[in-house]
């Protein structure tokens, strides 16, 4: 009679974690499966869509990689990821340290200023943005969203920043100090090399960020050589009405799984960051 | 020798002395940020308000002066008013879903079980992907004519082969569609708030309360929520300010249609001051945001000031 209580309860326990992974992870095994099927397949109404019902096939990634942009964009991804983050570290890493050193309630009203501005939304901003990127010449290429991707960037990572900072024992600077350092010096000899994990967290983080991003890229850039991943698949693989449904979610896929695990890794940082620090 | 420390030592004693100054390093480390958000955030919001209040148009850029007729001219298009409700509808039934899917998610993955670390990863997959490329697949399920859905709610007997439902050409199944999009992009945020909110309330306290004879409602929302609800009022703010200001969802799946069934403020400014051209249009709607982001703001900083007690 226990046991069989027990088993209800082991069985519907399970039942539920299955429905919930399900309905989290589906797309994403749809992506999967519809990389590889045959566009025979795919467009059949009779088979059952959950398996193959014809032998997996390749071509969609060769079209892709062949045949379409898809490394350019993977390319400017990269570049907009890997300058973003440079001008986060060079802005948010001092401002992180400044906050975090600075006393009284100026000090954290400040901090906390900067931290509103990253719930500042695109959509408040992207009519002027754009007006703003085109003055500057910078309409339709690429570096218009380095320009403007630092502004949610390093609020958040200042914030980060500036926790890691908070752990970071004050006595250790002004023993540097006592040896002789500057200020600076005690900071980059002392504090930097203490808060590596922070500064790698920080530099996932921005670069994930600049990876999600859409109304900026899809606002600023129509030319389809200097789009980044995530617009180039979603505007660039339909062509007229017909959408290449093969190539597109192999592209979604393939973009998506660095993403997914750099987010992975890092998440139990960003919650803490993101809850000013509420849990610890 | 003398000559020597007398030349060297002016030199080099100022610049060491600023840098050791903190009042000067304090400042001058924060400035670049300052100025950062002050150039690409704050002047671009004034100048969305001034273009709000101008006639400018992508095809005729002139800051010509019509004070609030932008405003009322939105404000009397039947569409916008449309706008304004699926906002609304959009981000309460995102937000509802979100969060109880996400509180029973939490309680499920609280507990050891084998596979847990893998549970956890894939059910933050909908956060953690990249909101254009993620939508796709949405998009791609929720095909016309090879819907996997549609397939299965026939293949278990739910729905006659012979309707074919248009989950995007329909405005009540479109707007379930964005909606429930949205919620399953939200969810893994409340989970993992909900998770670390769980993991932060001492034990000691819930042992207390189960020897005084409370039960697991009890425990939950008499000890628990209290407890947790700082940490859940600061994620409810950011996921009410990322679905009401969400534009991506929207765009990527109906481009706000079929006839602006599934218009999102976003979406119709974005068709507006970009697609149309009338930034100045576009900016007034834009703007709508602003009254609800504000009070966003001060409600968090309400619930941080008291996470700090």
């Amino acid at each position: 009679m226990r046991l069989t209580k027990w088993l209800i309860g082991e069985a519907s326990f399970y039942a539920a974690v299955v429905t919930l992974v399900t309905f989290a992870a589906f797309p994403f095994y749809w992506m999967l499966i519809t990389t590889f099927k045959t566009d025979g397949d795919l467009y059949n109404l009779k088979s059952n869509p959950y398996w193959f019902n014809a032998a997996p096939t390749l071509e969609h990634l060769r079209y892709l990689f062949n045949e379409t942009l898809f490394l350019q964009w993977l390319y400017n991804s990269a570049i907009i990821g890997v300058c973003v983050v440079v001008i986060t570290l060079l802005v948010a890493l001092p401002a992180g340290y400044s906050l975090a050193r600075m006393s009284g309630r100026g000090a954290e009203s400040l901090g906390i200023g900067i931290f509103l501005t990253y719930l500042v939304p695109p959509t408040l901003l992207f009519l002027p943005l754009s007006r703003v990127v085109s003055v500057l010449g910078l309409q339709d290429s690429l570096w218009s969203l380095v320009l403007v991707y630092p502004t949610f960037t390093i609020p958040f990572c200042t914030w980060l920043f500036m926790g890691f900072f908070k752990s970071v024992p004050r006595e250790i600077e002004e023993a540097a100090i006592v040896d002789g350092c500057t200020a600076v010096g005690a900071f980059v000899k002392t504090v930097l090399p203490l808060s590596v994990p922070g500064i790698l967290t920080v530099v996932i983080f921005a670069f994930t960020l600049t990876m999600q991003e859409f109304v900026y890229a899809l606002t600023f850039i129509s030319s389809s050589d200097e789009k980044p991943v995530t617009l180039g698949v979603a505007t660039d693989l339909v062509r007229g009405d017909i959408f290449y449904w093969g190539e597109l979610m192999a592209a979604a896929l393939i973009a998506s799984v660095p993403v997914a695990i750099a987010y992975n890794l890092f998440l139990d940082r960003f919650i803490s960051g993101i809850t000013g620090g509420a849990v610890k | 020798m003398a000559t020597i420390t007398t030349d060297v030592m002016p030199r080099r004693r100022r610049p060491r002395y600023l840098l050791d100054r903190v009042d000067v390093i304090g400042p001058l480390f924060i400035a670049p940020a300052i100025i950062y958000v002050l150039v690409l955030v704050a002047l671009p919001f004034f100048l969305a308000l001034y273009y709000s209040v101008s006639a400018f148009t992508i095809f005729d850029p002139s800051y010509r002066f019509v004070g609030f007729s932008n405003f009322l001219d939105v404000m009397k298009s039947e569409i916008f008013r449309r706008t304004l409700i699926n906002t609304f509808v959009f981000t309460i039934g995102a937000q509802v879903i979100g969060l109880l899917l996400g509180k029973f998610a939490a309680m499920l993955l609280m507990k050891e079980f084998p596979g847990r670390g893998l549970a956890r990863a894939l059910v933050v997959l909908p956060w953690a992907v990249p909101v254009s490329l993620a939508t796709l697949a949405w998009q791609w399920m929720f095909d016309s004519l090879y819907s996997v859905i549609n397939w299965t709610l026939v293949a278990i007997g739910l729905l006659n082969p012979e309707t074919h439902l248009q989950w995007l050409g329909q405005q009540d199944l479109a707007m379930l569609a964005v909606t429930v999009v949205h919620a399953w992009r939200l969810f893994p945020f409340g989970v993992v708030i909900f998770i670390a909110g769980f993991t932060s309330v001492p034990k000691d306290v819930l042992d207390a309360a189960t020897v005084d004879g409370a039960g697991f409602w009890r425990r939950n929302y008499q000890i628990i929520l209290p407890i947790i609800a700082p940490i859940v009022v600061i994620a409810l703010i950011f996921g009410t300010v990322f679905t009401f200001t969400d534009l991506s969802v929207v765009y990527l799946l109906t481009k706000g249609g079929p006839m602006n069934g599934t218009q999102v403020l976003g979406s119709l400014a974005f068709q507006v001051g970009i697609m149309s051209g009338d930034v100045a249009h576009g900016a007034v709607i834009c703007l709508f945001l602003f009254p609800f982001l504000l009070i966003a703001v001060v409600v968090f900083l309400r619930a941080l000031r008291r996470r700090e007690i």
